[in-house]
């Protein structure tokens, strides 16, 4: 009997990837979907870049240059909500789907059908974002999604057809990353080899953990939201409507309880990455890992009842404005404990300067910046003055730029030699690295200046006094858009070829709190730990 | 080693900008300098949570620099692989909080301080002005005088160099009174905000919110929407005059006589010719209607509906009197307008909108007209 299923067993492991398109679109297997989830996050890095260069090439002289008030901001919105849900959120998925099986030592992934279903919304889902913008140049759509990616009532009740495709893009990813969390959090804490208990598994896994479980909180209720907003335009509900009974300000609530722990999600795996990468570069296991798996767990805590920060100037009670503003300000607990561990995980090692540990200690750097424009922001009065300005925007593109993307960015050029068995050229990685980094802080650190001078948010033209700020944005922009050809470049070349990776291709990968990714072979076979491996 | 020399570069640059006197300064890179007490205590704290922000991120800059360009392999530093089990390693997950602690109820002990003088409004208000937010300009009522101002955008050869900071009618307000701001829309969210004098709340429909300030020095002060209020966000500039006493009275005596000139003629049973109602419908199409649909009367193509040759504009005179009075039922940007203007207001408007731009119905649409539709 149990030689027979041995046999069965055996046949699927020696067939290798089916041929053709039925690979990919009846994919069930952790590593081709996470290669498709990483895929569909770079398409829509350029289709999201793309936006932002054109916002900067507007925003470069005042006066209206090449969009019209409308069309700019919905290209402020879709650019946000392309950059969350269509970029940060594949890519994590993506690295999750690749390195968590293999770190934590199962053959897939917990439900591989449903992981199918997960990325195939996602297309679907992208398609429809990108229509929501395309109606507007059909005659009689109405006016375009103008309202950024909060969405806010009584505006998003005015807009046309572009909203309605909108709202049912959200709700398919939602369903999507819903369904991916419960993918991976089934994932870590069931299919776990033996010997690996929860306190040593990976930073990374234990990152996805807490974002797995953040989403399946907070999606559904911005579905929710988003659906109450649709009977509202279309079945006259009047949910969000003073004149009916109902309140504007009710939806700011629903969204920003999703829209803050949602930071989180984007933040959090990026964290785990750095878990890797820094031990990895300095050689010495991770500087307090306990504190640091439980001081995640605060953040998500914490994260989930803080939202109405988002929102001081709708006019909320002192009490309520008092409890939100400390509940905000305690936040920095997790996170300068976190900055302050990665630090001394490099302190007394062992360095050597990576392109993944060049992104690694710009994160800390910048991330830092971000957090302490965040205590800033925190701070009720203060925010009074701040709230809708363009500090705000620098303060969440350093959050969310070095906090989430660079992260992925580390992590992409961490694992290129686990997933392609080739190693990328260290002299292209470092000049992306520079590039990115400097054409970034050239981008947005001006903005906080033209925010303190007084420059509102969402506008598509400005008063002159704020020009020399924008040029200098809109120049690093550019740049900073274009990096992004290189970084392109160097996915490919490196997957197409390039110095054959050994199975170990950083040094210091083994110490501390390893995946046992780094136990197979470069690139890993199609199908991995089929039977559970031993861990000392 | 050179990246943090480029962050060290960049940090300081932002001190020096910072603490160098930020009135002098062409280019403004800090908040405006403040003339009222709340806004002076929020700059306070702005700068308060600066100079913190600035020691930490020192403090960051400096470790991380260190470590760079001590423990590196390529000098031949060999991993400490207990560090993390040293006493420092055990017992720093207390440490740290209790540190970062200190300093976030250094903040919020100052914060909470700040925000009960933001919300305490118990003390007597000199002034009431209602600011009504819609799309796209800002009107304002004087609650005890019964005076309404209503405030549209300059044209760019009109504002030149505040062109999008300046308006036709501004808010004019005394010095040294305690003014009270309530604070709601009429279609959308809008945000009211002049940094030096008055902070942000958002109008919001179906609410209001309140702000209040003491004006400390006259002069002319300039903000703009700050919530996203759709197609015209960026166009509706806020300006505020504060002027003495005196001056305040005497304007506001001048405007309270014409508005009582104005409501005489509004409420006469004068029969008005059509070039009178032009005229004046003019005015009030340019004050109350022209963000919309625009000076020539063509609207904006797929947001906002022309008028010239427009169904409504030439078809019958009841549909058209029933759209500008009661708003549209089927597209909510079109507001509803019996509420705000007077009935010669009304017949003026109506009559210019369907002899304007060739529309030329002929019609003449007279106050009584209006009246009897209001009974």
């Amino acid at each position: 009997m149990s030689a027979v299923i041995h046999e069965a067993h055996d046949d699927g492991h020696h067939d290798g990837p089916p041929a053709g398109f039925k690979r990919w679109l009846y994919s069930t297997n952790h590593k081709d979907i996470g290669t498709m989830y990483l895929i569909f996050a770079l398409v829509m890095l350029f289709l999201g870049g793309a936006m932002a260069m054109l916002i900067r090439v507007e925003l470069f002289m005042p006066g209206l240059q090449i969009v019209e008030p409308d069309f700019y901001n919905n290209l402020v919105t879709d650019h946000a909500l392309i950059m969350v849900f269509g970029l940060v959120m594949p890519a994590a998925a993506g690295m999750a789907n690749w390195m968590i099986p293999m770190m934590i030592g199962a053959p897939d992934m917990a439900l591989p059908r449903m992981n199918n279903m997960s990325f195939w919304l996602l297309p679907a889902a992208a398609i429809l974002l990108v229509s929501s913008m395309a109606v507007q140049f059909i005659p009689g759509t109405g006016v375009p999604v103008n309202t950024g990616w909060t969405l806010y009532p009584p505006l998003s009740v005015q807009t046309g057809l572009g909203m309605d495709l909108l709202i049912f893009s959200v709700h398919l990813l939602g369903i999507s990353s819903i369904m991916a969390s419960i993918n991976i959090v089934t994932t870590i804490l069931n299919m776990r080899a033996p010997g690996m208990p929860l306190m040593k598994m990976p930073l990374f896994v234990w990152a996805w953990l807490f974002t797995g479980l953040l989403l399946i909180i907070i999606m559904p209720v911005l579905a929710g939201g988003v659906t109450m907003l649709l009977f509202d335009r279309h079945f006259g509900t009047s949910f969000f409507d003073a004149a009916g009974g109902g309140d504007p300000v009710l939806f700011q609530h629903l969204f920003w309880f999703f829209g803050h722990p949602e930071v989180y999600v984007l933040l959090l795996p990026s964290i785990g990455v750095l878990g890797l990468v820094i031990p990895t570069f300095s050689r010495k296991p991770l500087f307090g890992y306990k504190p640091l798996v439980f001081f995640m767990g605060f953040l998500f805590a914490l994260g989930l009842v803080v939202w109405a920060h988002h929102q001081y100037t709708i006019g909320m009670s002192l009490g309520a404005t008092t409890y939100f503003m400390i509940g905000t300000i305690l936040i920095s607990i997790p996170v300068g404990l976190m900055i302050f561990n990665f630090i001394f995980t490099m302190w007394r090692g062992s360095m050597t300067f990576e392109t993944p540990m060049l992104f690694a200690i710009a994160i800390i750097l910048m991330f830092s910046f971000a957090g302490v424009t965040g205590v800033m922001l925190a701070v009720v009065p203060a925010d009074l003055q701040y709230h809708d300005t363009y500090f705000v925007v620098a303060h969440f593109h350093y959050a969310l730029i070095p906090g989430a993307v660079f992260g992925l960015y580390a992590g992409v050029f961490y694992w290129l030699p686990k997933w392609t068995g080739h190693m990328y050229n260290e002299t292209h990685g470092k000049i992306f690295f520079w590039w990115t980094t400097l054409s970034f802080n050239l981008t947005f650190f001006p903005q906080h200046f033209s925010g303190l001078a007084g420059m509102p948010r969402r506008i598509v033209d400005y008063n002159i006094q704020y020009i020399e700020f924008n040029q200098i944005s809109s120049i690093g922009g550019i740049l900073f858009g274009l990096s992004h050809l290189l970084f392109l470049y160097i996915i490919i070349k490196t997957v197409k070829g390039g110095e054959k990776a050994t199975d170990k291709p950083w040094e210091g990968a083994q110490i501390g709190t390893p995946g046992l990714e780094w136990t197979l072979p470069s690139p890993p076979p199609f199908h991995s730990f089929t039977t559970p491996p031993q861990i000392k | 080693m050179s990246k943090s020399k480029s962050f060290l570069a960049s940090i300081s640059a932002f001190l020096l900008s910072v603490f160098a006197s930020p009135a002098s300064a062409e280019y403004a890179l800090n908040l405006p300098e403040p003339v009222a007490p709340l806004t002076a205590q929020m700059y306070d704290l702005h700068m308060l949570t600066t100079k913190i922000a600035t020691i930490i991120m020192v403090i960051v800059i400096g470790l991380v620099t260190y470590a760079i360009l001590r423990f590196r392999k390529s000098k031949g530093f060999e991993a400490d692989q207990n560090f993390h089990k040293s006493a420092f390693g055990t017992w720093s997950w207390i440490l740290v909080p209790v540190i970062v602690l200190g300093i976030d109820l250094t903040i919020a002990g100052s914060a909470i301080d700040a925000l009960n003088q933001v919300e305490d409004y118990s003390q007597k208000n000199d002034v009431t002005v209602k600011v009504i937010g819609s799309q796209w300009k800002w009107t304002y009522e004087y609650m005890e005088d019964d005076v309404r101002v209503v405030s549209n955008m300059l044209s760019k050869e009109e504002a030149g160099e505040h062109y999008l900071r300046a308006v036709d009618n501004p808010l004019v307000l005394p010095v040294g009174k305690r003014i009270r701001f309530l604070h709601t829309a009429s279609d959308v969210l809008h945000a009211w905000w002049v940094p030096e004098i008055v902070y942000k709340k958002d109008s919001i429909p179906g609410y209001i919110n309140e702000t209040w300030t003491i004006i400390e020095k006259e002069g002319t002060y300039r903000g703009q929407c700050a919530e996203n209020c759709g197609t015209g966000h960026a166009f509706m500039p806020i300006v505020v005059e504060a002027v003495s006493q005196d001056k305040y009275d005497a304007w506001m005596t001048e405007k309270k006589s014409a508005m009582q000139v104005a409501a005489a003629e509004a409420s006469s049973d004068k029969t008005w010719t059509l070039e009178e109602l032009m005229t004046r419908g003019e005015q009030v199409y340019n004050t109350n209607c022209v963000a919309c649909h625009q000076a020539n009367g063509e609207g904006v193509p797929g947001a906002f509906p022309a008028l010239k040759g427009g169904p409504i504009a030439t078809g019958p005179v009841e549909g058209h009197i029933d759209m500008v009075m009661n708003g549209s039922s089927k597209n909510p940007v079109m507001a509803a307008w019996a509420g705000a203007l007077n009935d010669l207001e009304l017949a003026a408007l109506i009559t210019y909108e369907r002899n304007a731009w060739g529309n030329n119905t002929g019609d003449v649409i007279q106050p009584s007209d209006i009246k009897s539709v209001r009974k």
